[in-house]
This record gives structure tokens, sequence and C-alpha cells, in this order.
């Protein structure tokens, strides 16, 4: 299944940093996310858009998780030449990420 | 001062999340809100930048384009309703936007309205004075030299307190955090003391969930199918209730477009968040990271847990300078083929780039509709689509340069593979920010009425 399926994700800009949150529709399925969504996977999921670490922070009381973004966003926004320099579209690319069913 | 169950809350509204946001929510607001304060967020990163660069030009310019405007549209009705207005559109001119402020309320049979400015946050001569370093890259700020137009303070919420003790009705600043907008008029009606970080953690909190105005009430949220929201074309700004504790409830007019929900929260609680236990602000470091969210009604979500503890001995500056040049051009390519073409478009350019001469720095060569908004790996497996356009931008160091790149482009009409249609081509100059700290006890805010 796609992420997309069981959570919601909205993406921030800072200078060249990006952070997006995965927020679980259902608590029930934050394990999953924790699970899967390591910062190793999102890392390579971005291969060619983030050029530095990635960190990632847990809220598991509001089932979300913050990944936060090094070298993310082509330089800064403000000099960024991206046609979405801010990056906001790329919640959409995190929740495209494909997880194995519910066991 | 509103009373709910007997427990005094302060109502706040946020009437816009940038500076180019709708007006009618904020008179919705204003009108139906029951509104103790009305606040206006309306300065991104470069936009001082961009302001002191009009003022240079017109010593009464430099504030927000949409001032005048939003004054007009909200100020008799705030008046008559005793709802207070803060914001930052004062911009790189706070002093200019409340003389034109206080313009509009005369012209509008409102002589008695006291209009404030907060200045201070211009800090460009104290760093030109000192050796400060850029945070981004250790270089020294003075190396900027003529590139650098302007370096503003994030200022915290004392300003705001000040100015609405001396009887403001309107308060009018330039750079300031974002949440403290929320938190000056949260700290002048409960008293907070200024290290209470637990409260102010939790008015910064309400500050954050507010600032970006719609994003918190169904805007930036709808995915349909997944995530559905009704009359986004008529979105209601939000409200939040405050109690003397900090704690909220975010809500909207009753009727307006959008929703309230815990996810709507959950999604603008960490927008723009690095790690939610340290939330950088003039006023105390955020802790974020065990916020309780709960509906409690149909469009109330009540917000609590905040924390924080001592705020940062230095303010973040941001420096606005002149980067660079870029220029750019498209082109459209439809129908069987249409991806191909569009490549063989950016490879001519390409070419046409090297034959001819342009001087460029980065440049990109992007397929819209294939590529172009998250590159080759993320769009690989897209299927071919029936259209496409070929966009090339790149960086220069003169504007005379960047012309030609969008030039290589539209000549792409004559010159350039079959079908190639609506083209348009650009060129700006690119003001970018960098960022210092600096001492607070060297910026010095200070507040300024508006009077005849």
């Amino acid at each position: 299944m796609l992420l997309r399926d069981i959570a919601h994700s909205r993406a921030g800009d800072k200078g060249d940093i990006s952070n997006i949150s995965v927020i679980a529709y259902d608590l029930k399925d934050y394990a999953l996310l924790e699970k899967h969504l390591t910062p190793e996977r999102v890392k390579a999921h971005f291969t060619g858009v983030v050029q530095g670490d990635v960190v990632r922070y847990a809220l598991p009381h509001l089932g979300a998780l913050n990944f936060v973004m090094q070298h993310a966003l082509g330089g800064g926004v403000t000099r960024s030449l991206a046609l979405d320099a801010h990056g906001k579209s790329l919640s959409g690319a995190m929740l495209s990420i494909v997880l194995p069913e519910r066991e | 001062m509103k009373s709910i169950q007997n427990v005094r809350t302060v109502r706040i509204g946020a009437g816009a999340g940038y500076s180019g946001d709708r007006i009618e929510p904020a008179i919705e607001l204003a009108e139906k809100g029951e509104l103790d304060y009305l606040i206006f967020e309306c300065l991104a990163e470069r936009t001082i930048a961009i302001g002191q660069q009009a003022r240079r030009a017109d010593p009464q310019k430099g504030y927000d384009p949409l001032l005048a405007e939003r004054m007009q549209a909200v100020l008799k009705l705030c008046a008559d309703k005793g709802v207070k207005i803060i914001t930052n559109m004062g911009a790189a001119n706070p002093l200019a936007a409340a003389k034109k402020t206080r313009e509009i309320a005369l012209a509008l049979g409102l002589p008695d309205l006291k209009i404030a400015a907060v200045t201070g946050d211009d800090v460009l001569d104290i760093l030109l004075a000192g050796d400060y370093r850029i945070e981004d890259n250790g270089l020294q700020v003075k190396s900027l030299g003529d590139t650098l137009i302007s370096a503003n303070a994030y200022l915290g919420a004392q300003p705001i307190v000040d100015a609405l003790k001396a009887g403001a009705d309107v308060v009018i600043t330039g750079r300031i955090a974002d949440p403290a907008l929320v938190l000056g008029p949260l700290i002048h009606e409960f008293g907070w003391a200024d290290d209470d970080w637990k409260t102010l953690g939790q008015g910064t909190l309400v500050g954050h969930l507010l600032e970006c105005a719609g994003q918190v009430t169904g805007g930036y949220f709808a995915d349909p199918g997944k995530k559905d929201v009704k009359d986004l074309a008529r979105l209601g700004f939000p409200i939040a209730e405050v109690a003397a504790d900090g704690s909220a409830v975010i809500t909207k007019v009753a009727g307006s477009g959008g929703q309230v929900t815990a996810s709507t929260c959950k999604e603008q609680l960490l927008y723009e968040i690095h790690d939610p236990r340290s939330y950088f602000t003039p006023d105390v470091i955020a802790d974020f990271s065990q916020v309780v969210i709960a509906e409690i009604g149909p469009d109330r979500v009540a917000i609590s847990g905040g924390n924080g503890r001592a705020r940062p001995a230095t303010l973040k500056t941001t420096l606005g300078y002149v980067d660079s040049y870029v220029g750019e051009g498209q082109i459209s390519y439809a129908g069987p083929g249409a991806q191909a073409r569009g490549q063989l478009a950016l490879d001519i350019v390409k070419e046409r780039f090297a034959i001819t001469g342009v001087q460029t720095g980065e440049v990109r060569y992007d397929l819209i509709g294939v590529n172009a908004i998250h590159g080759a790996q993320l769009s690989s497996a897209a299927n071919e689509p029936y259209e496409v356009r070929a966009r090339v931008t790149g960086r220069t160091a003169s504007l005379r340069e960047a012309v030609r790149i969008g030039n290589e482009v539209e000549t792409l009409y004559t010159c350039g593979p079959a079908g190639g249609g609506g083209a348009t081509k650009s060129a700006r100059e690119v003001i970018a920010v960098l960022s210092a700290l600096l001492p607070r006890e060297l910026v010095a805010p200070a507040i300024h009425f508006e009077e005849n």
C-alpha cells in the first residue's frame, strides 16, 4: 500500500531545510510508520532532491513523525531555481512511499 | 474580553497568513468573530529586503503593498467593535505604514484611533559597526559589501505589550517573530511573567497555529478522496479562544468554509518545525513535543501541553542581499511525441548556450508535466503525458546575461521542434537571505504613536 493510504503529510521550509510531517489517520497505524519510515528509507526515497542528512523526530501520542531534511531546497528558498522553490509539493512525494500491507 | 462558561478568554483572529492572502476572510472575522484582537502576519523572509529597496526609491514606501487595502477593509469594523489590530505589515517602513493607516483612519472618520509603529528591528548599522559572522557560511557580514540591502532582527513580544499598555488600537511592526503577534496581546491581557517559560511556550504554540491563517482551518490540506474539505473558495480563517493558562480552542466563524479538526491542527503544529522540543523564538524556546490536541465539538479543537524554557541570549537577524540574477524561458508541446519534442527543445537550448556563449552558473532543464518538480528519480514511474512544458532556468552574474536565457528558449518558436507554443520568458534580480545572531541587548525596540 501507499503511505498515502494511512497517513497525511505537510511540508514546510526554512532556508535550505525542508521539514515534512507524516501523520497517521489512525493512531493504531503509528507503529507501522515508526518501523518502516526510517530516516535512511526517507533519504533514499528523496535521492536527487535531498543532498544532506535526514533526521526524524517522533510524536507518538499524535501518531506523527517529523522529518527534517538538510540541503533539500536547491540552496535555499530565496535563491533556488526550482519550479517549487519552497518544496511544498514534497509532501506528495513522501506519500508515494510504498509500505508493506498491515499484518 | 469575552466570557464563555465563566472562563475568561481572549479571542484572537488571524486575518492573513502571508502578504498576498485573501482579504474577505479577515472582514468576516472582524464582523462575526467576536474578536478582541485581529492579527495579520504578512512578512516572508526576503520581504523586508524588497521593501527596503522600495523605501530607498521612495521614503514613504517599503511597507506591505496590501496594507492600505486591508486597513480600508477592516479598520472601521474593528474600531466599531473595539477589536485591536496587530500586524507586521510595516515591513521595511513601519513609520510610513502607521502614517498611511492614520490617513485611512481619518478618511473613515476615526480620528481617535491610536496607531502605533514598532521600530528597532532594523539593525543594519549595528551589524556593520561590529564583527559579526554569517551563520550560513561562516563569513563576515561585512564581506557582503554593497550587495547587502537589509538586516533586521526578529523582535519579541515586548514592544507589542508596551504599545497595547500605552493604549494602541493598531500596532504595526516590521520584523518580529510571527508568534509574537499573538503572544504580545496574551501577555498584555493575562500579565504573564517574562520568565514563565511554560505559559510563554503555550502562548507561542497558539501563535504558531494561527500565524498561517487558513492553513489551520482546512487550507493547504485537501486531498480529494482522502481528505475532503468543503468550501475552500470561501475558507474561514482561524480564531483562538485563549485562557489565562495559555490553553486554547482553535475554531472559526460558523458557516465559513473549511474545517478545524485534530488533523488540520496536527499538520500546522509541525509546519516549519524542526526539533519539536526546541522551537526558537525571541521570547522562549518553545517545546511542542507534548502538545495535546482534542476535538471538543464541530470545528472546535482544544490545544494544550505546550511548554518552554529560557529564551536565547541572541536574536536571529535576517540579512537581505543581492545574490545573483535568474533568467527563464518556457515553451509547450502537445499531442503524440510531445515529451520527445520537449526533450529535444531542452537539448537544443543547452547547445545554443555553448554556441552563443551565454554565461551561466547553475542551470536547470525541466519538463513540466514529467520531471520538473521532483526530478528524474521520483518521476521515473510516470506515464507519458499528453502535453509537456519545457523550462530552462539559469543563474547569471548580470541581468543582461539572464535575459539571453529566455531569448534562446523563445527562438525555439521558429528554430526548434515542431509545434512549440506559448513561449514565455523572464529575467530578474535575486534577493536572497542569510542569517546572523545578534546579542539581544544591542537591539532596542521603540514605539512611535502616529498623531496629527
